[in-house]
């Protein structure tokens, strides 16, 4: 039930961001979702695409250093404290998380929110048993 | 002082375990003859002796060697080709140079004797390596106008050994002709014999199941890691000569099985560790250039030779019996050396905290810059795919971790910064890998 994402390692010079969406655009690649986690000398910025394996290419032959991992996408309530609860069910089962971000579209109404835990699979299993969605990949990438 | 291995033999006893005292009267003797026929011979060597205003005569002791001036690889390029030569052509039986990376190469030259000589060197370290005269001598060296190949293939044919002198490249038909011919001495530079073990991991052959038993790697600096590498992999046990082809070429010094530095063959060479900057002799122990003085050579007498190789002599009993002073592994060249706030650093050690990560080779840069009146080492480090990580936490601790270790190693901080692949200069040849924005 996870997602693939595809993170790259960005220095913190001028152009670089516009370089990565330009030849994403030039290929064709749609970017759904980004979190840009910078230091003063470098950044990570992770993308969620609708083609990931066309940018994880795309982007190589560019230069850049690229590489895939997974997340978990979870359809969160969009109100007061909707947060707040899914996190609360997250701790209940000693799952942390590493980062998150917010999804640009909304799913049924509700916010689409990216995680990356230290444990993938307890985090489905606690989310599910809580009777919180979580979202499979071709639904994520063709949002 | 560990105690000696039953496999240790010498070649020369008498003269490989002279006492000291005996070692330097010979030394002393042998220098004295060299000066006098440098100076009759070598309008150079005359010059540079007569500008300084002194004379043979004046060098009375092996500390009065320190009197007289350096001789550098641009002496030997304005002297090229045969300028630096002591005996008329005629004398001359061999001809080998050095690879010209930048200019003119330089050209050696040896008598009938000098190659008797230097055969007798190599089979020095040869045998203090372990080769026998049961040993099939692989030698993966390219002959021609290098020195290394033919050095040790005289070496070896001395010692009675059988030699296949394979020379270098073809690697599929070199482990061929390890496997069929048995070779058990494999004799290349340390990064070929990585090459070598790399092929025959991708075509399934399990190096320790030749006949391999020892390597003599030179020609290159290496690290410790490697030679651990080397011997695990290959399974056998990796030695380390040194030799230079302005001083002779292999057989200057060489490693005994103890593995505790080379044994620089003292009765035909005289070693001194200067301090690059100054020039200046420093006291035993000391970590310097390696300055060198043939005392036996013919055709090309060499007087306190600017190696630019920095290192560390070792005059302890070694426990092989040899009283020979013994070289630490070459720690890099004094050309390379930057001093960063007093602290003497070199690039090699920059690359082997880097090269310590698993899979990670990666491309790399110092710049050395002053702010105020301190100067700042900076490593740039061109990120790949396997000191990538998408956390932000592990990135960190991967930079941090790369910091604490050459903080460890140099003794002095430096900042790490990762930059994009391909973003540090790739030159021909030789990396420049330091970028020194200080003035002067």
């Amino acid at each position: 039930m996870t997602i693939e994402q595809i993170s790259i390692f960005i220095e913190n010079k001028s152009g670089r961001l516009a370089e990565v969406a330009q030849s994403l655009g030039d290929n064709g690649v749609n970017i759904h979702a980004l979190s840009l986690a910078d230091t003063s000398d470098f950044g990570i910025l992770r993308l969620i695409v609708d083609k990931t394996d066309l940018a994880n290419d795309t982007l190589k032959k560019h230069g850049f250093t690229v590489s895939k991992t997974t997340v978990v996408a979870v359809e969160v309530p969009d109100h007061p404290s909707g947060l707040a609860g899914i996190l609360n069910i997250l701790d209940s089962g000693k799952v942390n998380v590493e980062y998150m971000y917010a999804f640009v579209e909304r799913c049924r109404g509700n916010a689409v929110i990216i995680f990356r835990f230290d444990d993938h699979d307890a985090a489905i299993d606690i989310l599910l048993k809580n009777n919180v969605n979580v979202l499979q990949g071709e639904r994520v990438y063709n949002m | 002082m560990t105690q000696p291995k039953p496999t240790d033999r010498i070649w020369d006893a008498q003269n490989e375990c002279m006492p000291r005292e005996q070692l330097e009267q010979l030394q002393l003797q042998r220098l004295q003859q060299t000066l006098h026929r440098a100076n009759e011979k070598v309008p150079c060597y005359k010059n540079k002796f007569s500008a300084l205003n002194i004379s043979p005569n004046d060098i009375n002791s092996l500390e009065d060697l320190q009197k007289l001036p350096f001789t550098t690889k641009e002496d030997l390029r304005l002297n090229y080709p045969y300028g630096m030569f002591a005996v008329p052509l005629r004398d001359v039986v061999r001809i080998h140079s050095s690879s010209g990376t930048t200019g003119k190469p330089t050209v050696v030259g040896y008598t009938r004797n000098d190659l008797k000589i230097w055969t007798q060197l190599a089979a020095r370290f040869m045998t203090a390596a372990g080769v026998t005269p049961d040993d099939i001598v692989h030698i993966a060296f390219g002959y021609g106008l290098f020195t290394g190949a033919f050095g040790l293939h005289y070496g070896a044919e001395e010692i009675g050994a059988s030699v296949i002198p394979i020379s270098s490249g073809n690697t599929n038909k070199q482990i061929m002709i390890m496997q069929d011919y048995r070779s058990s001495a494999l004799v290349c530079t340390p990064s070929y014999a990585m090459t070598l073990a790399d092929r025959m991991e991708k075509q399934g052959i399990d190096p320790h199941t030749l006949s391999l038993k020892v390597g003599l790697f030179g020609g290159e600096p290496w690290s410790e890691e490697m030679r651990r590498e080397i011997e695990s992999r290959l399974g056998i046990i990796a030695t380390d000569n040194y030799g230079l082809s302005e001083v002779m070429g292999p057989g200057v010094a060489g490693e005994c099985q103890h593995k505790c530095g080379m044994h620089i063959f003292e009765d035909h060479f005289i070693p001194e560790i200067i301090d690059p900057e100054t020039g200046v002799v420093l006291p035993r122990g000391s970590v310097g250039e390696l300055v060198l003085t043939s005392i036996t050579k013919e055709a090309f007498p060499i007087i306190r030779y600017r190696t630019r190789d920095i290192t560390q002599l070792d005059y302890a009993p070694c426990a092989c019996g040899r009283s020979h002073v013994r070289m630490l592994k070459t720690m890099g060249r004094s050309d390379d050396m930057l001093i960063i706030k007093g602290v003497n650093v070199f690039p090699t050690q920059i690359e082997e905290v880097l090269f310590q990560e698993d899979g990670c080779e990666p491309h790399y840069q110092l710049i050395v810059e002053r702010s105020g009146t301190m100067d700042t080492l900076e490593v740039q480090v061109e990120v790949n795919e396997h000191i990538f990580f998408d956390e932000m936490r592990k990135q960190r601790a991967f930079v941090e971790k790369l910091e604490k270790r050459l903080l460890s190693v140099l003794g002095v901080g430096a900042k790490v910064k990762l930059v994009e692949p391909s973003t540090i200069t790739r030159h021909e040849g030789k990396a420049k890998r330091v970028i020194d924005k200080r003035n002067g």
